[in-house]
């Protein structure tokens, strides 16, 4: 008799154990997620505290691994965020070297005749479809505005 | 943002293919892609994308400057004309004489790449002189 209960009470204890365990990693996840900001992610295991996502910048991404280190319960955070690229402002070629490199790339596309205005190359004449997209490519690394593709394809 | 949608397949492929320093923005109603593509065949396949996405390129509502990485350890380059001898030149442009020639599917020494456009170039027989960049490939 006194085996069973004793049986019955480590039956109890280790339920309550694992049970006890689960929770656990929910609440730590719901509390750390309710501080984090928008876009960021944080999944728990073990107390163990991963967090992935895209933040503005550096700051951010430091501030968000202190708020779930400051966590009760947490063993660990694995910071896996990534801090979005600062936007590059667009280039754009001055007219008067412009002009000269994109001479320099319809020069083999005699059938090609391009005219540059503002940074706006107009394509008019006529091209064999295998020749357009290498002709675009020359002209697309001139940091042009637009290309305006007026071409005839042959 | 709608060029933004009308593109995405174009910038998901960009971001699939690893393009490093991706930058993807919208100005007065022209999308802006610059990047470097680790190789030629990955920037090959995105202008196949935006070929499929706007067949022959009329819309001229993008402007997708992906240039190949190179390494800055290259030395060699090979000649990707069309079939044609590529000119060498004097100076950097079409404007400049022509001091030699080098065959398609040659490979000629790489003495200078500060010029984006122009390379400086030496063949095999000794010639130095300018070539057009979009007709060379670096040989890793």
């Amino acid at each position: 008799m006194k085996t069973t209960k004793l049986l019955m009470s480590m039956v109890i204890a280790t339920t309550l154990f694992f049970v006890g365990c689960k929770p656990n990693d929910a609440a730590i996840q719901a509390a750390i997620q309710a501080k984090e900001a928008a876009g960021i992610t944080v999944a728990v295991a073990k107390g163990e505290v991963t967090l992935t996502g895209e933040v503005d910048d550096e700051a951010t991404k430091a501030k968000a691994e202190e708020i779930a280190k400051a966590e009760k319960g947490v063993k660990a955070v694995i910071n896996n965020l990534t801090v979005k690229p600062a936007d590059v402002p667009v280039v754009i070629a001055e007219d008067s070297a412009l002009i000269k490199n994109v001479a320099d790339a319809t020069k083999d596309f005699p059938t090609v005749k391009a005219e540059v205005k503002d940074g706006v190359i107009l394509l008019t004449g006529e091209i064999k479809k295998a020749s357009l997209i290498t002709l675009m490519q020359h002209l697309s690394a001139l940091k042009p505005k637009k290309i305006d593709n007026k071409l005839t394809i042959k | 943002m709608a060029l933004a949608d009308k593109y995405k397949a174009l910038t998901d492929a960009a971001t699939t293919a690893g393009i490093a320093d991706l930058a993807v923005r919208e100005q007065d109603g022209i999308l802006y892609i610059d990047g470097t593509a680790a190789d030629g065949a990955t920037k090959d396949h995105l202008w196949e994308v935006y070929n499929q996405i706007d067949p022959n390129f009329t819309s001229g509502d993008l402007v997708l400057n992906v240039n190949v990485a190179i390494d800055a350890a290259v030395t060699h380059a090979k000649v990707i004309t069309e079939s044609s001898n590529l000119n060498i030149r004097k100076g950097p442009g079409t404007d400049q004489p022509i001091v030699g020639k080098a065959a398609h599917g040659e490979v000629i020494t790489l003495v200078n790449r500060s010029n984006d456009l122009w390379w400086l170039v030496r063949t095999n027989d000794g010639e130095e002189g300018y070539c057009y960049a979009q007709y060379l490939e670096a040989q890793a």
